[in-house]
């Protein structure tokens, strides 16, 4: 298991492109979930306050 | 206008795109992650060491997909930007808008990994080498394309001005890399050689592609939820929106 | 048509003449930053000769992206623009001749000076020549590329930064040849094909920059 994380002396580079590859396209989707989330709650919230107004 | 013209422009309205964007999404991240989950495995366990680079060269199925899917985002991006200008579609602005955060990732991690890699094998962070360069200019290319749709309130003047961004980048990115490669060659001296390239072994070449594939898919599977949130943004003030989001509690 | 052309730049000389201190401007600024390298390296003349050709290279090229913003700035903010974009005269025409005026008072000035600035560097005398040879050539490339930045930017709140960031990249390849030029003449390779490069260059954004200028141009004033 340590020889795999060693990456024949590489493990730095190896592990330091695939980790931060990982991070980014973890991060991504998860960034943009929660615009959207942001977003429909934005639009629902102005939405039922501007029915209110009219009723 | 045949028929079929016809069939196509509706899917360019964003109240018909919308769900159909949210299908492809979900279709293109399930194939992401087996096609991750495939490429990790064949990166990790099935791709043999390479004989003079150690295990260190399995950085390369990282970096080359991201690369090519930095160059690729910026063309369809252009493509998009192209068909806006031409036929006037919102729609296909906002699918370049949706790319752009995308390619700039794969571009940045291009040249993270690029680096990750060069210090190993060629002894520093950072070449000035012609393609890593003509990336870095990539990279730039994206973050003025970003600067300047989010400098621009009126959506549609902020369409059309980086549609026009988008084509004049398409039309230099040839220029800019065959200066870059001459400039490169011309200073030999202070470049450091690539040496011998080692020829890859066919499951290396399988593995590149699979990850590739699964970068593809990622992309597509982001910048389609990433056009949803677009179109609710600039369409928020439509009824259909308004119902969507009420109806969503 | 030609006449259109030359009224325009006539017009545009007259008002650039009447502020006389917007020249000056770029012109300093060119100085000053051509000046400041080597009192961040040191005076050995010998790494000094090595870097002029980039460095005045570097810095004609912020100098004259500096002055970008005021190509269509004051006749878009008094409407003039606008009513210029109406007329029949096609508008890549207009552009051509609003940035053919702009270049020759802020681009000229700094292909004048370049010599001067080549000699506090100690470059041979045909080195000097190529690099105001490069600069005629470069220089106005610049500004068209540079005009279809200006013309995206236009009346935009972050103005002169987004004008770097997007006009910067695009500036790479006339400062790779245009340094290039000079450097391959001091060191004896010779530098017509860098030259040819950045005529062909010169020629290119010639044709294409005023569309995407004029094209820009409409969907700011739209």
């Amino acid at each position: 298991m340590a020889e795999f994380f060693h990456m024949g002396g590489y493990g730095l580079y190896v592990w330091g492109s695939f980790g931060v590859t990982a991070i980014c396209m973890i991060a991504e989707p998860l960034l943009l979930r929660g615009r959207s989330r942001g977003i429909r709650k934005r639009i629902a919230r102005i939405a039922r306050s501007e029915q209110g107004a009219h009723q | 206008m045949s028929p079929r013209s016809v069939h196509w422009f509706k899917f360019s309205s964003p109240s018909t795109f919308y769900p159909v964007a949210g299908k492809i999404s979900t279709v293109s991240a399930v194939i992401a992650v087996v096609l991750i989950a495939v490429g990790l495995y064949m990166s990790f366990f099935v791709a043999p060491t390479d004989y003079k680079q150690g295990e260190g060269y399995r950085i390369i199925f990282v970096h080359v997909p991201a690369s090519w899917m930095s160059m690729f985002i910026y063309v369809v991006m252009a493509g998009w930007a192209a068909i806006g200008l031409v036929f006037n579609t919102r729609l296909s602005a906002m699918m370049a808008q949706a790319l752009a955060p995308t390619g700039a990732m794969f571009a940045f991690l291009s040249l993270w990994t690029g680096s990750f890699w060069g210090k190993p094998m060629w002894g520093t962070w950072w070449v000035w080498d012609a393609r890593i360069t003509a990336e870095l200019i990539l990279l730039f290319l994206y973050l003025g394309y970003m600067a300047l749709r989010s400098s621009i309130d009126d959506p549609r003047r902020g369409d059309r001005a980086s549609a026009i961004l988008l084509l004049v980048g398409v039309v230099n990115i040839p220029i800019i890399y065959y200066s870059v490669q001459w400039w490169n060659t011309l200073h030999q001296g202070a470049t450091i050689k690539m040496g011998e390239q080692s020829s890859m072994d066919e499951t290396m070449l399988i593995t590149m592609l699979v990850m590739t594939f699964a970068f593809w898919a990622y992309a597509i599977a982001v910048t389609m939820a990433r056009v949803r949130t677009v179109i609710l943004e600039r369409e928020r003030t439509t009824t259909w929106v308004r119902e969507l989001a009420m109806g969503e509690r | 048509m030609l006449e259109a052309l030359i009224w325009i730049i006539r017009r545009d000389l007259t008002i650039a003449m009447r502020r006389r201190a917007d020249i000056f401007t770029t012109l300093i600024f060119f100085v000053i930053v051509v000046s400041l390298f080597p009192l961040g390296i040191g005076p050995e003349l010998d790494t000094l000769r090595l870097i002029a050709p980039g460095v005045v290279w570097v810095g004609a090229l912020l100098a004259s992206m500096l002055a970008l913003e005021q190509i269509f700035s004051a006749d878009h903010r008094d409407g003039t623009l606008e009513q210029m974009l109406l007329t029949p005269q096609p508008v890549s025409l207009l552009v051509v001749g609003k940035v053919l005026a702009h270049w020759l008072v802020t681009g000229l000035p700094l292909v004048v000076m370049a010599p001067l600035l080549g000699l506090q560097y100690d470059l041979s005398w045909p080195g000097l020549q190529a690099l105001v040879l490069s600069l005629l050539l470069g220089t106005p490339a610049l500004s068209l590329i540079g005009a279809i930045g200006a013309a995206l930017t236009l009346g935009l709140r972050s103005g002169g930064v987004l004008l770097a960031l997007l006009v910067l990249p695009l500036y790479i390849p006339v400062l790779i040849f245009g340094a290039g030029a000079v450097e391959a003449t001091v060191s004896g390779l010779g530098g017509q094909s860098h030259l040819a490069m950045l005529a062909a260059i010169l020629v290119g954004s010639l044709v294409l920059a005023p569309v995407a200028t004029a094209a820009a141009l409409r969907v700011a004033e739209d």
